[in-house]
């Protein structure tokens, strides 16, 4: 009952000018957290999640006494999946409701149009998904994975275990599938696959008919050497695509596929039982097997009173990330955005699989990668774990143009896209 | 996975041998325990120790074990079979049989396996279940076996294939064999006739099977197998062609099914009608709501709720589409704009309802059991639920079809859309029958959405992603004609499929799109233009 006071509290200083008097008030006893995920349109499905997470994390850390002595406030908007709203409620969050970090955004091409926002208003934004990577930006702290942390590992643990030599590389038309597939289909090669072993495949955003493409990939299939799919297929298309695999009985044992975009909460819609075996790669599962974990899976049922929700691991990366922020305030004394920033780095919290993620100077984090296996219960086991823990890489290696870049915010470089070749900050990704 | 009545002649055949269990106990049970340690590569090698022992008692174990239902015992580390009833488990010991019921999850640890782990286990348990009583668990093994690389198993198949009666069953193993001779250092002579017997199964997995072979053969046989392979090739190319237009008509009846609601509201009523994607989804969450029902009353009626939820959903969306009509857009007849935009507004708020009543994710609609998997006709493959579908809404069609031309209903309204002021100077009550045919025309989309909620998802953005495809088909058939939306339907469907494999999904859909522009330029009335209220507006 209390949440749910203090979520419409939150909504109702959001519209009510009325109240504007008391609210500037109570901010010299509050620190407020902006929450920038859409909660209607086609990313509510995932986003709406995320929110709930976030005011789960605020609660539990005013329980504990707030952050310098101050209450924590959580401001929600919702940008409605909608790119250019994303950056009006981005200014709105930091310019009217002067929050001191934002949480937010899913799809690139949101962080792509809250960026300059930013930037400008020099503001800080923790961004919890996996990405393609080409970026790092000095206001932008980013705790999912980056392609060397999910993509990569997964490639070369079905190399290794699987003996897969035929690729299918298939995914939603947008920047992030074209993005992991140009650095997947690289790194491919550089490990001597012939391009006739790769096939690359898009299709449109919510793509419903999958009869052509699955029965193309059962034909690429059959051509004597072991075949996987990688999926970079994105939402709402995932859930017929795996019917249609099921219906046409491709097999995990036969043609595993590893997706990168599918989680606990995408199979929340399936029934998992044909699909036992296929792949998934993240950085956490829900049925991680820690004494964090449990108590973090313990405590989001309990919050949401639902007993079968289920966790994921864009949630872990704001797990992470809030956390992360907690101890950088603590460290800086100040919410002070360029002070925040400075001290971010270099902060190691405990993730929830059991140890501990770093940020590093590229404003990317430590993380394990861990491939697990499609579960009847739509639950994953984990079958593989990265040795030690994998820094995330803002540049791919893989990509001409990429490799020479690096990017250390510290002083005195304080670069995102620093070129070791000529030596000068500012290569690709400059506009 | 594996078929109980495996499980069940395991245990029979354990029983059978009690008097030796206690004593190879000692020999089998350190084995098994092994299971429980290490990493999943040590497993593989305890698996592949426990399959040389040839023991039939391992055969629950490793079935088990491929399932994911085997446990380790957290109180006493003892490797269990698992068997969930309700919340709880009941395990039992794999050698003695004895049962412990009643197990929390707590309690047990599972044994995680791998997909390389339960191939291989597959495939070493087929070579028990050659010899079972069973036929279809004899022929599903030799299946298996056509893609081992094991070719020590030659005898094995070879004293098989002597006892064997059933003719398919033989003709596999032969096939089995064949592929294992293909790989064995066996004469010229024997392998050539073994590529025969591969190309009579014809296939993609005789191509692929040929092809793996075929760097391993001497240069003579290897020209066999090219030729063999080209004739298979040319013969896989017909039968794409074939498939390919299958997919179209599968394609074709889901965008009839989607849009043919719209052919009333949009085609004889002239109401552009933005909500028409919701009705679907009402559709689609109704069969949600009577499965989750119908899962907590009567659990063994789940295999029907389909024909409970056609009703209710027509129901539903029907009653959503009269209220609609009655309430917002009797007062916009003639103001197309407005209705475009009020519509559009209902199905925001509609979206949002469902939203905030089942939550923004995911539902899952279960698939019956005879909606499931896939016929083999020759080199086609029909999965069963795009039969249904294309059955559904062809009857869907005939039924609307048989209602507008044969019915006093359809009479009223054929009249009210050709002339309202005469029918309603002949005693017609237009308001009324404009409602009825509203609700009609969501109805049916309600009824489309219990159809499409088997192949897609059940979310609250489900409309949006028919709304553009039923409009398409519906200008593209022509306003106000059923036939056209029909044969719309199909031809979009087929030349949709047909682009696809040439120029890909995402550019396959912009030409068809390129393409109906295109055609409503020459014909601004579609394939079959009719007269009617929404011509002469």
């Amino acid at each position: 009952m209390s949440n749910k006071l203090s979520r419409l509290a939150s909504v109702l200083t959001l519209g009510a000018g009325l109240l504007t008097a008391s609210v500037s008030m109570a901010a010299d006893n509050t620190i407020k957290v902006g929450i920038l995920h859409s909660l209607s349109g086609t990313m509510a499905i995932s986003e709406t999640t995320l929110k709930d997470a976030m005011l789960m994390l605020i609660e539990e850390q005013n329980k504990k006494g707030g952050l310098l002595g101050k209450k924590l406030e959580p401001v929600v908007v919702d940008p409605a999946s909608n790119w250019p709203l994303f950056a009006e409620k981005a200014r709105e969050l930091i310019e009217i409701e002067k929050v001191s970090a934002v949480f937010g955004a899913w799809t690139s091409v949101s962080r792509k149009s809250v960026l300059p926002v930013f930037e400008e208003l020099n503001s800080l934004l923790f961004y919890p998904v996996q990405y393609e990577g080409e970026e790092s930006q000095r206001n932008v702290f980013y705790t999912g994975a980056a392609p060397n942390q999910q993509a990569i590992p997964a490639v070369e643990y079905l190399m290794a275990e699987e003996g897969v030599e035929r690729w299918v590389l298939a995914g939603t038309d947008y920047v992030y599938p074209r993005t992991t597939n140009k650095i997947l289909e690289a790194f491919l090669k550089a490990k001597g696959v012939a391009p006739e072993d790769i096939m690359v495949n898009y299709t449109p955003f919510g793509h419903s008919d999958w009869q052509t493409i699955v029965s193309d990939i059962k034909a690429f299939g059959s051509a004597g050497k072991k075949t996987a799919v990688v999926s970079t297929i994105n939402g709402d298309a995932n859930v017929p695509f795996y019917k249609e695999l099921a219906n046409q009985g491709i097999k995990a044992e036969d043609i595993p596929v590893v997706a990168f975009s599918v989680g606990e909460e995408e199979l929340a819609g399936l029934d998992t039982a044909p699909l036992v075996g296929h792949l998934a790669a993240w950085n956490y599962f829900q049925s991680v097997d820690s004494a964090a974990n449990e108590a973090f899976v313990e405590a989001w049922k309990a919050y949401t009173g639902n007993p079968n929700r289920v966790s994921n691991d864009p949630m872990e990366a704001h797990y992470i990330g809030f956390n992360m922020w907690v101890k950088a305030v603590e460290k800086a004394g100040t919410t002070n955005a360029d002070a925040v920033i400075d001290s971010l780095v270099g902060i190691s919290v405990p993730n929830l699989s059991g140890g501990y993620s770093s940020m590093m100077p590229n404003h990317h984090i430590t993380k394990p990668v861990l491939i697990g296996e499609i579960q009847e219960d739509g639950q994953f086991d984990v079958v593989h774990e990265t040795a030690g823990l994998v820094p995330g890489d803002a540049w791919s290696d893989y990509l001409v143009d990429s490799a020479k870049l690096i990017s250390d915010w510290r002083a005195p470089l304080s670069c995102g896209n620093f070129n070791t070749a000529t030596n000068k900050c500012g290569g690709k990704g400059t506009e | 996975m594996f078929p109980i009545r495996l499980l069940l002649i395991g245990a029979l055949i354990c029983a059978a041998l009690t008097g030796q269990v206690s004593a190879h106990h000692e020999d089998l049970q350190p084995k098994i325990q092994a299971l429980a340690a290490g990493s999943l590569k040590d497993r593989a090698r305890t698996v592949e120790a426990l399959l040389k022992t040839g023991d039939s008692r391992i055969i629950p174990v490793l079935q088990h074990l491929a399932a994911g239902s085997l446990y380790v015992r957290k109180s006493d580390g003892l490797v269990v079979l698992t068997h969930k009833t309700g919340a709880s488990y009941d395990a039992t010991a794999p050698l003695t049989g004895e049962v412990t019921a009643g197990l929390a999850k707590r309690a047990l640890k599972k044994i995680k396996a791998n997909n390389s782990l339960r191939r291989r286990i597959k495939k070493g348990l087929s070579l028990f279940a050659l010899s079972s009583p069973e036929e279809d668990e004899r022929l599903a093994a030799a299946q298996t076996l056509l893609t081992s690389k094991d070719i020590s198993i030659l005898p094995l198949l070879e004293t098989r294939l002597e006892a064997e009666q059933d003719e398919e069953i033989r003709t596999a193993l032969l096939e089995a064999k064949a592929a294992m001779t293909l790989q064995s250092d066996a004469s010229d002579a024997e392998k050539t006739a073994a590529i025969s017997i591969l190309e009579e199964m014809g296939g993609r997995q005789a191509m692929s099977l040929l092809s793996q072979v075929e760097p391993l053969l001497s240069k003579a046989v290897k020209e066999q197998v090219l030729a063999a392979k080209g004739r298979l090739e040319s013969e896989r190319q017909l039968w794409e062609l074939l498939q390919n237009g299958w997919y179209g008509l599968s394609l074709g009846s889901v965008l009839l099914l989607a849009s043919i609601g719209l052919a009333i509201t949009f085609g004889v009523m002239g109401v552009i009608n933005m909500a028409h994607g919701e009705m679907v989804m009402i559709g689609a969450y109704t069969t949600y709501t009577v499965q989750t029902v119908i899962q907590s009353v009567a659990p063994g009626l789940l295999e029907f709720s389909l024909l409970f939820a056609l009703p209710l959903a027509f129901l539903a969306a029907g009653s959503v589409g009269f209220a609609m009509e009655r309430g917002v857009i009797r007062f916009l007849y003639g103001r197309p704009l407005e209705t475009l935009l009020a519509t559009w507004g209902i199905s925001l708020f509609l979206q949002q309802a469902v939203r905030t009543i089942f939550g923004p994710t995911n539902q899952e609609v279960i698939n019956p059991s005879w909606m499931s998997g896939a016929i083999e006709l020759g080199g086609l493959s029909l999965t069963l639920n795009r039969i249904w579908i294309l059955l559904f809404a062809i009857a869907v069609f005939a039924a609307l079809f048989l209602l507008i031309k044969r019915s006093h209903m359809g009479l009223q309204m054929r009249a009210v859309t050709q002339n309202r002021q005469m029918a309603s100077s002949m005693g017609i009550r237009t308001p009324w029958v404009d409602a009825f045919t509203f609700a009609l025309g969501s109805g049916i989309a309600g009824i489309a959405g219990v159809a499409l909620s088997q192949i897609g998802n059940v979310s609250p953005n489900l409309g949006q992603t028919y709304i553009i495809d039923s409009f398409m088909v519906v200008v593209f058939g022509g306003v106000g004609n059923l036939w056209g939306t029909l044969i719309g339907a199909l031809s979009l469907g087929i030349a949709n499929k047909f682009m696809e494999p040439l120029a890909g999904a995402v550019l396959a859909k912009i030409l068809v799109l390129a393409f109906i522009i295109l055609f409503i330029q020459k014909r601004p009335s579609g394939l079959f233009a009719l007269k009617g209220r929404a011509a002469q507006s």
